[in-house]
């Protein structure tokens, strides 16, 4: 019984039932398949992470985004103040998360693909792109940069889904993606 | 040079060191106090994330949740596991405890730690939620509490580790030591490379907090502090399998398919599952592929295969114990036959089925590298670990209570009738919360979140009525599973207080047989016997396992066809 010692001092011999063994062996396998479905992803799938990050100020960032923001802004989210920024295809597109909003507004054509650079000028935050359901942990202090195709059109939202202070809840902002 | 007093245990026949009775008496009375309050504010907070209650306040919510993580997932299951741990070392082996003052240091700082840290969360200014991630900043109490219930536990593992090594100085056991024990081993080896990373990053931060520290980067911080976080929730793994182990020793006599592969596959645990640390860090910036996919896997998700492994070998036992009984019609009259109406069974069982189905198989979609961007802090990370510690671990550790309680103080369970049902209250009730968190977050609600509506957002959101739906039925099994709470910490402490003392049992149950020290075959036969050996086959338990392999395989492909529906990312 497992709750006395063996039964037998050398159990380390003791033969194994063969239904046991092939279980073993077949999790053993699905454990491999499993394992190399990540790195078949990075070579076959759509849907993988740059790696690509530096470290920034709060400061340097809000600059670089404040500087994209000033030459393409096309508009305003409603009456909050928030921004529209169309950036050209291709270009490097800056948004920052901070308590408790994302800035600013983003306008994506479809089909195309954009460096996304991602970093908070505070806390953690967690962007959180919906109905679409991409979700990235955006750090303070590092910019991330990811290479982002929508594939569908229409207005998106981008939630904060890392938790921020009491105002975490209100934290919402767009992307608005247009067909060509 | 043994000065312990014991005393026989009329039920088990084991030897109980009348120091560690008390010791883990104390630990488990606490550790279910515990469960009570963390219950509570769990409570607080299904009930406000139930969007038509929306109880709490914005405030009082994240507090509550903070408690919540703190009370439920550090106090209550370590307290608990102490108590494992003098049981699986001292009671196990028939030994004296080793340096019961040390574990006496243990009890105390682990619970003036609890109690500092459920004052800092309460005063207000501490609502950073359990994983406390700078660069929020939470009152150095916050911090200073939880180091000193690590140090506390950490004490409990030396107390531990020191009564192996006494008992098997004084010759209390023959040959090796119990599965069950060697279970609590592995839980103790990896709690304690978990206090070591707790006390990395934990100390600084309490100093940072203290203004002696100016700056944490807030991802290494991640990095340390998952190291704690999730190695610890290995600690709970390893404890509630041995728990599953000892249950299945303890009601069925059931002795282990193979202690070889019983115990390789709690090595693997040892080797690769305190990895446990890049699944948080999936979609953070500053970590490359290949440590993440290393890491999240445990090097090729031999952590995994260890837990399919006791997957099978548990039930297994069970099936070979019954069978040698006779239930032998069929793939599964041992089951139907088994005990369902005892709590110490159906609680057991049942925890062993949804650690696997709903815990194991969330968190591989979870923690496989691209999968996790559809899933990363929606509320199917909640849904996931409460398929884990909620009904794995706490269920177990019920069912275990079950038992425990009633052996330890000799007293009758106060509401037999009501404990009958606790099992299928709490742990289906659990169970539901877990796959409606599971279901909401596959529509991308968010954890931790005060307000899904939106309605004080200056840009709205609005979630599909599915998603409201399932975080409504969410708050409604969360009070089934509450009201199945109440019941076990009722029974649990009614039968400490007014339990009706046991009479000391004429018919004892069958492990009674058992003599303090069990006799073995001596070594030649054992070496004689070696080849020849008759080992049971279990069709029932294996077929049980293709039906979890193939809904494994197919959950897993399905959330391969979601994450290739969604944008493009490079």
């Amino acid at each position: 019984m497992a709750i006395f010692p063996p039964a037998k001092a050398v159990w380390w011999n003791e033969p194994v039932e063969k239904s046991e063994i092939l279980w073993v062996v077949i999790a053993l396998l699905w454990s491999l398949f499993m394992f190399f479905m990540m790195p078949y992803w990075h070579i076959t799938g759509k849907q993988n992470l740059s790696n690509e990050a530096y470290r920034i100020s709060a400061d340097a960032f809000a600059e670089k985004t404040e500087a994209m923001a000033d030459k393409y802004t096309v508009g305003e989210v409603g009456d909050t103040g928030v921004p529209i920024v169309a950036p050209p295809v291709g270009t490097d597109v800056y948004l920052y998360g901070r308590r408790w909003e994302w800035w600013p507004a983003l306008k994506f054509k479809k089909g195309e693909t954009y460096r996304l650079h991602l970093s908070s000028l505070d806390w953690l935050h967690g962007f959180s792109l919906q109905p679409v359901n991409i979700n990235l942990q955006v750090q303070p202090g590092y910019e991330m940069v990811v290479n982002i195709t929508p594939t569908t059109s229409g207005e998106f939202s981008i939630l904060c889904n890392e938790y921020c202070g009491i105002g975490h809840h209100t934290m919402v902002g767009k992307i608005y993606v247009t067909d060509k | 040079m043994t000065t312990a007093l014991f005393r026989t245990c009329p039920d088990t026949g084991f030897k109980i060191d009348l120091k560690v009775d008390k010791l883990i008496k104390w630990n488990a009375v606490t550790a279910i106090v515990f469960l009570m309050v963390g219950g509570v504010f769990g409570l607080g907070v299904a009930m406000t994330r139930w969007p038509a209650v929306h109880l709490l306040p914005a405030d009082w919510f994240y507090l509550a949740l903070t408690a919540h993580g703190v009370d439920v997932l550090l106090v209550w299951l370590i307290f608990f596991e102490m108590a494992l741990l003098y049981f699986c070392s001292a009671i196990l082996l028939n030994s004296r405890l080793a340096a019961p003052k040390v574990a006496w240091v243990q009890y105390g700082m682990m619970l003036v730690g609890a109690l500092i840290t459920n004052v800092a969360i309460l005063q207000g200014d501490s609502s950073v939620m359990f994983t406390s991630y700078v660069p929020m900043k939470a009152a150095p109490a916050f911090y200073l509490g939880i180091i000193l219930f690590a140090v506390g536990a950490l004490m409990g593992c030396f107390v531990f580790l020191g009564t192996l090594y006494i008992a098997k100085k004084e010759k209390t056991y023959e040959g090796s030591i119990p599965l069950v024990t060697f279970g609590a081993l592995t839980a103790c080896i990896i709690a304690i490379f978990t206090i070591g990373a707790g006390a990395v990053i934990l100390i600084p931060t309490l100093l940072w907090s203290m203004d002696f520290i100016n700056y944490i980067d807030p991802l290494i911080y991640k990095v340390i502090w998952w190291a704690l976080g999730h190695a610890s929730q290995q600690v709970n793994v390893a404890a509630h399998i041995s728990v599953w182990y000892a249950i299945a020793a303890i009601l069925f006599g059931a002795k282990p398919l193979s202690e070889k592969v019983s115990r390789t596959a709690f090595f693997l645990y040892i080797l690769f599952l305190q990895l446990a640390s890049a699944h948080h860090l999936l979609v953070d910036p500053g970590l490359s592929s290949e440590y993440k996919i290393f890491n999240t896997s445990y090097a090729l998700y031999l952590a995994v295969l260890a837990s399919m492994i006791h997957g099978l070998t548990v039930p297994g036992a069970i099936e070979a114990a019954q069978r040698k009984k006779g239930y032998n019609k069929g793939l599964f009259e041992w089951l139907r036959k088994a005990p369902w109406g005892n709590p110490v069974f159906s609680g057991m069982f049942l925890s062993l089925n949804m650690f696997g189905f709903l815990g194991g198989i969330s968190g591989v979609m979870m923690g496989t590298e691209q999968l996790n961007i559809i899933i990363h802090n929606t509320i199917y990370v909640p849904g996931h670990f409460h398929g884990t510690v909620v009904v794995g671990t706490t269920l177990a550790f019920m069912a275990f209570s079950y038992w425990l309680v009633p052996t330890l103080w000799q007293r009758e369970l106060v509401f037999p009738k009501l404990a009958k049902w606790q099992p299928y209250l709490f742990g289906l009730g659990m169970g539901m919360v877990s796959v409606l968190m599971m279901g909401a977050g596959t529509l991308g609600v968010p954890r931790r979140l005060w307000d899904m509506s939106y309605s004080d957002a200056a840009m709205p959101y609005e979630f599909p009525a599915a998603a409201f739906l399932m975080m409504g039925l969410n708050g409604v099994f969360a009070l089934v599973a509450g009201v199945g709470a109440i019941i076990f910490i009722v029974q649990m402490v009614g039968t400490v207080m007014w339990g009706k003392k046991k009479v000391p049992a004429a018919a004892a149950p069958e492990t009674a047989a058992a003599p303090a020290a069990p006799a073995r075959t001596p070594e030649a036969s054992a070496v004689s016997s070696y080849g020849s050996a008759g080992t049971m086959e279990v069709p029932g338990t294996f077929v049980l396992a293709l039906i979890f392999l193939v809904t494994f395989m197919l959950y897993y492909f399905v959330n391969w066809k979601y994450l290739s529906s969604v944008w493009g990312l490079s």
